[in-house]
């Protein structure tokens, strides 16, 4: 069977706007779920999970929150980690000052906190835009960085600065293996990833992108630029915040501030022009790619070095992909400002022709 | 032009002055707008007609005068109020939502209408999804009646100039406004787009009632589709009453003519 | 007085910004990559030629380092603003992050990424200035007073340049608008490669001032960061904005660090510069002497 929606008839609009039109994308997404969730568990070691998919899959769902601020509301943002730092450090919080708090309500409840911050660091952006308000993103993120390293109240008095917390649990499963810390992110990411679809696809995400691509004309329609742009960064602070308890709990355990820092900012910005902006699956494409390069390189790079006799010694490897990202970001605003979701595109819409492309 | 029926004063505009720096833009300017009628402003470059729909939809706020919409006073109303209150608009250059598509663009006319909150939209539960039918039904067939319906899904950064004048129509019109204001919708055409944009006009009046404030260079449509016309000349109002009056009024003649200023 | 290298970093970026509207974030990494030229080559050249005078070789090396600097800034032209014309600010200004990146890692590769010394022989002693003026004088580096001379010097010959020939007015074109320069006949590429080997060179003055001091090491590539404040106060648009901005700036960390620092735990100076621009963007966003931005409909 062709890979075609010729012949397919929508006969209501509900079937029209579903998130996956043609039944062939909706079963392969299906099946990639399913595939997820039963499949990958019997296939990879703990190495995998731990190395890869687990990052990979919070990082995900940080780049959404960016995703959502920058690709669909237009609004530049280099405070990505504050964001993620405010909900690690507040759901830890939660969790040890309240006694009996469930894990899951506290990471939950550390993203509504980055969402009330985030939209606090929001307000510069009804004054300014575009660099300014990079600017403004980044005043966030040296503040954060500072208080959560310099007010020993949000480390609980830590001596060392850093914060640990124990295993979590979600009713009664105790959340430890690699494979549960996976499935547990996978879950997760897999509501949000759907939330964020349908914001995007309403009435909301039209008003981001109204702002984005037109503010006069979006006022002048009756779209009010405060609202628009605040709740963009309520929402992506909120996904930020939540990716950032998760990095805390389930990826690294114990922390500190620098695993928050202006590079993570940064790293989030880059997965989304990568990946792509203004597309919900351009964040995978990012932070799969930002999580698999650097892996690849290590592996590669003293291979393709012994060949022609070189050492490559690690701070080498680093360098180079400092160079590679780089060049690959350039590359990415000049060539598809889209990203690989849009090439990914492109390509099932050649598909959809193929054989004949006219 | 049957059926429809000039009705009261709906909007009134007493001595508005609008100065930037020392640049006076409009000068003690007042006239009203009909319901149900097709009111436009004409007036050579430069002659402040943008300034002044920049005022009625308050992009603009005049230094003096006053703005009575409806019998209501508004002294500085801002653009979202005066979406709010039922004024559309549409741009001299184009504004239309360009990473958007068609139909997403005509949507957003529509963004005043809808109340489903955010909890329901992540959700699309409820009232959202019961919202997003409706107001697609509604915007169907608007889409039917500029006839778009091939573009629905395009992208409008990709479609032609004509086709996006459409588009922005369209979107003003999804919502449903008391006045549709339109800045030049015929600016840059060809004829044939020009019949058409003026059928379209000339139909929105006619079924949906829709009184509609037009900026316009083009004399001969102007004059064929107006029922009372303005005319604007460094700031200052010139003329003022149908096209025949406005025609014969020699002030109009001098400015358009550029004889002894 | 790291005011003063502040204001020689912001310096750059105002450069860029004026002459090309491209708030350019590489600034930082162009500091980093000048000094570890300059650094590398004063060690390197001596050992090729086998010569012992400190100072030929430090002008060797500059003058190499400069010509680098040149390559770089016809690199970046090449490479990627050429296909970036007329693209809106966020976007030129996530390129500069990515071109940022890769000069942080070329620079590193070739240069490699240890700390290294700059030593131009300037003296490191401090003296007492102005004691005939008033009772005790002050006490200033000598180093710092040198630095905040070349760094004086720099800006005047840059605003001559601006001002006077025909470049620099071309230059101001460009800044205007692209599209109109580039319709009365100014080459667009060429000018942005000058604008940038004008950064570079800014950019090298800075790496050479700043790691004759504290040594060259990749934390420079972050002054860019620490700069960035600066250019917000003084405003995008103005030379003597980005001279003043660092020095408010570099007297404003220290004040507050001593002041401020002891009731709040220390370590303010990092958001404090961060804090004092963003005041500046909500009540006035052209900073201290730039030019008023309008907004058309």
């Amino acid at each position: 069977m062709f890979y075609r929606e010729n012949g397919q008839f929508k006969t209501s609009y509900k079937a029209d706007q579903q998130v996956f039109a043609i039944p062939q994308d909706r079963w392969a997404i299906l099946a990639l779920v399913v595939f997820a969730f039963v499949g990958v568990p019997m296939l990879v070691d703990e190495y995998m999970f731990r190395a890869i998919l687990v990052p990979f899959l919070i990082l995900s769902l940080a780049a959404l929150g960016v995703n959502i601020l920058v690709g669909y509301c237009g609004q530049i943002t280099l405070g990505a980690g504050a964001s993620m730092a405010v909900g690690a450090y507040a759901a830890y919080n939660f969790m040890i000052r309240i006694d009996g708090m469930p894990a899951l309500a506290s990471i939950l409840l550390g993203g509504l906190m980055a969402a009330a911050v985030g939209i606090v660091f929001g307000v510069p952006s009804l004054r300014v835009r575009g660099l300014y308000l990079a600017v403004a993103t980044l005043a966030a993120q040296f503040f954060c960085d500072w208080a959560f390293l310099r007010i020993r109240w949000f480390t609980n008095d830590s001596s060392s600065g850093s914060v640990s917390v124990p295993d979590i649990s979600l009713f009664g499963w105790t959340i430890n293996s690699p494979t549960d810390k996976y499935l547990f992110c996978l879950g997760i990411l897999v509501v949000f990833s759907l939330m964020a679809k349908n914001l995007v696809r309403g009435n909301m995400g039209r008003q981001w992108m109204a702002i984005r691509d037109m503010d006069v004309a979006a006022t002048v329609i009756g779209i009010r630029p405060m609202y628009s742009k605040l709740t963009a960064f309520a929402v992506s602070s909120f996904y930020l915040g939540v990716a950032g308890a998760l990095w805390g709990f389930v990826n690294l355990g114990s922390w500190e501030p620098a695993a928050f820092s202006i590079d993570r900012s940064l790293q989030l910005l880059f997965m989304v022009i990568i990946g792509g902006m203004g597309a919900i699956s351009g964040s995978f494409f990012g932070a799969a790619f930002i999580v698999i390069l650097p892996i690849f390189l290590n592996q590669m790079l003293p291979l393709v070095g012994s060949l022609f006799g070189l050492e490559v010694s690690i701070a080498l490897v680093s360098h180079v992909e400092f160079i590679i990202f780089g060049s690959l970001i350039v590359f990415f605003l000049i060539v598809e400002p889209h990203g690989i979701a849009r090439l990914w595109a492109t390509g099932r819409e050649k598909l959809r022709l193929w054989p004949f492309p006219h | 032009m049957s059926g429809r029926k000039i009705g009261e004063v709906i909007l009134d505009l007493k001595n508005i002055s609008l100065s930037f720096g020392g640049v006076k833009a409009l000068q003690d300017i007042s006239f009203n707008v009909l319901e149900h009628e097709i009111r436009a402003i004409i007036g050579p470059n430069g002659a402040g007609k943008s300034s002044m729909l920049n005022v009625i939809n308050g992009v603009y706020t005049p230094q003096q005068g006053e703005i009575i919409f409806r019998g209501q006073h508004h002294a500085n109303m801002d653009s979202y109020g005066a979406a709010k209150a039922g004024l559309a608009r549409t741009f001299q250059n184009i504004a239309l939502f360009k990473g958007m598509s068609v139909l997403d663009n005509i949507m957003t006319g529509r963004n005043l209408k809808m109340k489903a909150n955010m909890l329901q939209q992540a959700f699309w539960f409820g009232p959202a999804q019961r919202e997003e039918l409706e107001h697609r039904a509604k915007v169907e067939e608007i889409i039917d009646f500029l006839e778009i319906q091939h573009i629905r899904k395009t992208p409008v950064g990709r479609l032609p100039y004509g086709l996006q004048k459409r588009v922005d129509l369209a979107r003003a019109l999804a919502m449903e406004p008391q006045i549709l204001l339109l800045d030049e919708p015929m600016a840059g055409m060809n004829v044939e787009e020009k019949q058409d944009m003026c059928r379209f006009i000339l139909d929105v009046n006619d079924q949906f009632g829709t009184t509609v404030v037009l900026i316009e260079h083009d004399m001969g449509v102007v004059m064929d589709i107006s029922d009372r016309v303005v005319v604007l000349d460094y700031g200052k109002k010139i003329g003022d009453g149908t096209p025949d009056e406005v025609r014969a009024n020699p002030d109009v003649i001098s400015a358009y003519l550029g004889a002894s200023h | 007085m790291s005011g003063m290298l502040y204001s020689l970093v912001a310096l750059g970026f105002v450069l860029i910004f004026k002459a090309s509207g491209v708030f350019n974030f590489a600034q930082g990494a162009m500091v980093l990559f000048a000094a570890l030229a300059m650094a590398r080559f004063s060690e390197w050249i001596p050992d090729w030629l086998g010569m012992e005078n400190l100072f030929v070789a430090n002008l060797l090396a500059f003058a190499v380092s400069v010509v680098i600097m040149f390559v770089v800034a016809w690199l970046i032209e090449r490479l990627a603003l050429r296909y970036l014309v007329n693209q809106d600010g966020a976007t030129l200004l996530m390129a500069t992050l990515g071109i940022a990146y890769v000069l942080d890692g070329i620079g590193q590769t070739i240069f490699g990424s240890d700390i290294y010394k700059i030593d131009v022989g300037m003296p490191k002693e401090p003296v007492m200035m102005l004691e005939s003026v008033f009772e005790g004088g002050i006490l200033i580096n000598k180093e710092d007073f040198i630095a905040a001379l070349i760094a004086a010097l720099l800006v005047i010959s840059l605003s001559i340049f601006f001002q006077k020939t025909a470049t620099g007015r071309a230059l101001r074109a460009v800044a205007d608008d692209h599209q109109a320069a580039q319709s009365i006949g100014i080459p667009l590429d060429r000018i942005w490669v000058i604008v940038w080997c004008v950064a570079g060179i800014t950019a090298l003055v800075a790496g050479i001032i700043w790691g004759s001091k504290l040594g060259v090491q990749f934390s420079l590539s972050t002054i860019a960061l620490r700069a960035l404040p600066v250019v917000i106060l003084g405003g995008l648009t103005s030379v003597p904005g980005a001279i003043i901005g660092g020095l408010i700036i570099g007297v404003g960390e220290k004040l507050s660090e001593v002041f401020l620092g002891p009731y709040v735990g220390g370590g303010i100076e990092i958001w404090f510069a961060y804090m004092l621009a963003l005041v500046f963007l909500l009540f006035r966003p052209q900073g201290l002497f730039g030019e008023k931005i309008i907004d058309r409909v």
